[in-house]
């Protein structure tokens, strides 16, 4: 019988393809962390020194905490509104089914389209809000209007996973604690909310690494402005990397944020009392 | 079960849905409004007339070309990364191998790996293969990042194969190429569809890879086109709005025939 299994051939094709693209460049960012590199001639190896510059540049600092800051503010404006909404469209009535099958439009639009078409509403002189707050243009304000720029593109896509979730959620539960005597808040809090955890923790996990990643939505929204408002992390290493041309000293900021990316997926996931993600995956 | 209409909520989703929709609305309608209506008159006043000019100046603008290489650029993502995963699930579930094993542990890991974190080095990689400017920059490592997930739902798709039916195969005589060819892509369709759709829409809606590894106009794709109008159209915003239009337009056209499959890969493997 075991001459009947497929050899390790099989999968020598996916296993080198992800190798060389995805794997060999982790490892390469850290060494080209330790290197000056302009991009076009060779690296050159510089031991710590980008190290200590990172220690001390108040900037790339900085852009931590915007990213930290968006990261949180995403999640709490999300979360909630995601929840919501993907319940109720659970529900059989034909008018939810129309309108969360409306609410799912968000996601064929790119990030470049969606960011496009914000920046044009939010004019300040020909938007759809003259008058009104300067949206992009004030460095208090810009850094929640681009938190309101995702939370529009990615909420869609929460609802649809809270929406699959909560329609796996037996509904002799319900019936039991109607006979009980419970409420619909009451049946929200001790059925729907329990049942949906494993779903909050993926979606929140998704989330969270989604914000720390954005940047195609702040590329094209503020480019990072106004001064440095909105320059999160992400784009800190774009910009000094592709415009400033110190390729080294990008990877040490991609470095960082990778490290920030994986520690904050063990965080969620020891957080809740939840042991892997491919465990979970692995029973759906 | 009996329900009783649900006013709060029913009061926030229509909230929600002039959220959505009235930027949608927006965009169509600025589009079709003449350049001198725009600057000129309010964002929600009645258009007085409308016209598809905008939409006629963004397809002389090399907007067919763009449509064209991101085409490619999707089919060809799709084809390597269906090409490549499939015998690999196989192997995955089937194997008892360490190799095989320990390799999509690795691959599993690779789902926590940003792609922003890694460009630096996949220009280096790029640019050192000669590769730099092509299309083929573009597809080769958008398909790598889209392997983790593939994987994912391939061998969860096949992992639910009852056994009796490898045996039965086996039995019949029927070597791990057979096996591959008649049970194995039959019945991982589903998840390939899945798979498909994914790989698709991550392909299509490209970005930071195009940007960086890409150049001239004819190599270039539609989100990175959309970005470059804004450029161009800076003084004819109803222009631009027509391109980002015409960019959703052929996603939206696979939505309203496959809406099932684009709802179902938009969430694949990510669980109950």
């Amino acid at each position: 019988m075991s001459s009947q299994r497929p050899s390790g051939w099989y999968a020598v094709p996916a296993f080198a393809f992800f190798g060389v693209f995805a794997a060999l460049p982790m490892v390469l960012v850290v060494y080209l962390s330790f290197t000056t590199w302009d991009g076009l001639s060779t690296p050159a190896f510089n031991g710590v020194d980008n190290w200590t510059r990172l220690i001390q540049d108040g900037e790339a600092h900085a852009s931590v905490g915007r990213t930290l800051l968006l990261m949180v503010v995403s999640w709490l404006v999300q979360t909630p509104i995601a929840l919501l909404i993907g319940v109720w469209a659970a529900g059989k009535q034909w008018s939810r089914a129309v309108l969360s099958s409306i609410f799912f439009l968000p996601l064929l639009l790119s990030t470049a389209a969606i960011a496009l078409l914000w920046q044009v509403l939010l004019d300040p002189n020909f938007g759809a809000f003259i008058g009104g707050p300067l949206f992009l243009g004030d460095t208090d304000i810009a850094i929640y209007t681009v938190v309101f720029v995702i939370s529009w593109q990615y909420i869609p896509f929460h609802t649809l996973l809270y929406q699959g979730a909560a329609r796996a959620i037996p509904a002799s539960l319900y019936e039991a604690s109607i006979i009980d005597g419970a409420g619909r808040l009451g049946r929200f809090w001790n059925i729907t909310l329990p049942q949906l955890r494993y779903t909050i923790v993926t979606s929140s996990v998704l989330m969270l690494v989604g914000s720390l990643t954005t940047f195609d939505t702040v590329l094209i929204l503020t480019g990072g402005g106004p001064g440095t408002a909105t320059r999160i992390l992400p784009l800190h290493m774009y910009i000094t990397g592709f415009s400033g041309f110190e390729m080294g000293y990008a990877s040490t900021i991609a470095v960082v944020l990778v490290v920030l990316g994986t520690a904050l997926s063990v965080a969620v996931m020891r957080w809740s009392g939840f042991r892997s993600m491919s465990s979970q995956q692995e029973g759906s | 079960m009996k329900t009783r209409p649900n006013w709060p909520a029913g009061l926030f989703a229509v909230a929600w849905l002039v959220i959505v929709l009235g930027p949608l609305v927006y965009l169509v309608t600025v589009s079709l409004r003449t350049r001198s209506e725009y600057l000129g008159k309010s964002a929600w006043s009645i258009p007085e007339k409308l016209t598809l000019e905008n939409y006629g100046t963004v397809l002389t603008g090399g907007f067919g070309q763009y449509l064209l290489n991101n085409v490619i650029v999707t089919v060809a993502t799709v084809a390597i990364v269906v090409v490549v995963a499939v015998p690999c699930a196989y192997a995955v579930v089937r194997s008892t191998g360490k190799f095989v094993q320990r390799g999509f542990t690795l691959l599993l890991i690779g789902l926590a790996i940003p792609a922003q974190a890694t460009i630096i080095p996949i220009y280096l990689l790029i640019t050192r293969m000669r590769l730099y400017d092509t299309l083929t920059a573009i597809i080769l490592p958008t398909a790598a990042f889209a392997l983790p997930v593939a994987m994912l739902v391939l061998t969860n798709s096949l992992r639910d194969v009852p056994r009796e039916l490898y045996e039965a195969q086996a039995i019949d005589g029927a070597g791990p190429l057979r096996v591959l060819v008649s049970l194995v892509l039959p019945l991982a369709r589903p998840a390939i569809t899945t798979v498909g759709v994914y790989t698709a829409l991550n392909a299509w809606n490209g970005f930071l890879f195009p940007l960086v590894l890409t150049q001239s106009e004819s190599s270039r794709v539609l989100t990175l086109g959309l970005y470059d109008f804004r450029g161009q159209f800076t003084t004819n915003v109803p222009a631009l709005l027509a391109a980002v239009t015409l960019s959703v337009l052929p996603i939206f056209v696979v939505y309203l025939i496959g809406r099932r499959f684009l709802l179902s890969g938009l969430t694949a493997g990510f669980g109950k």
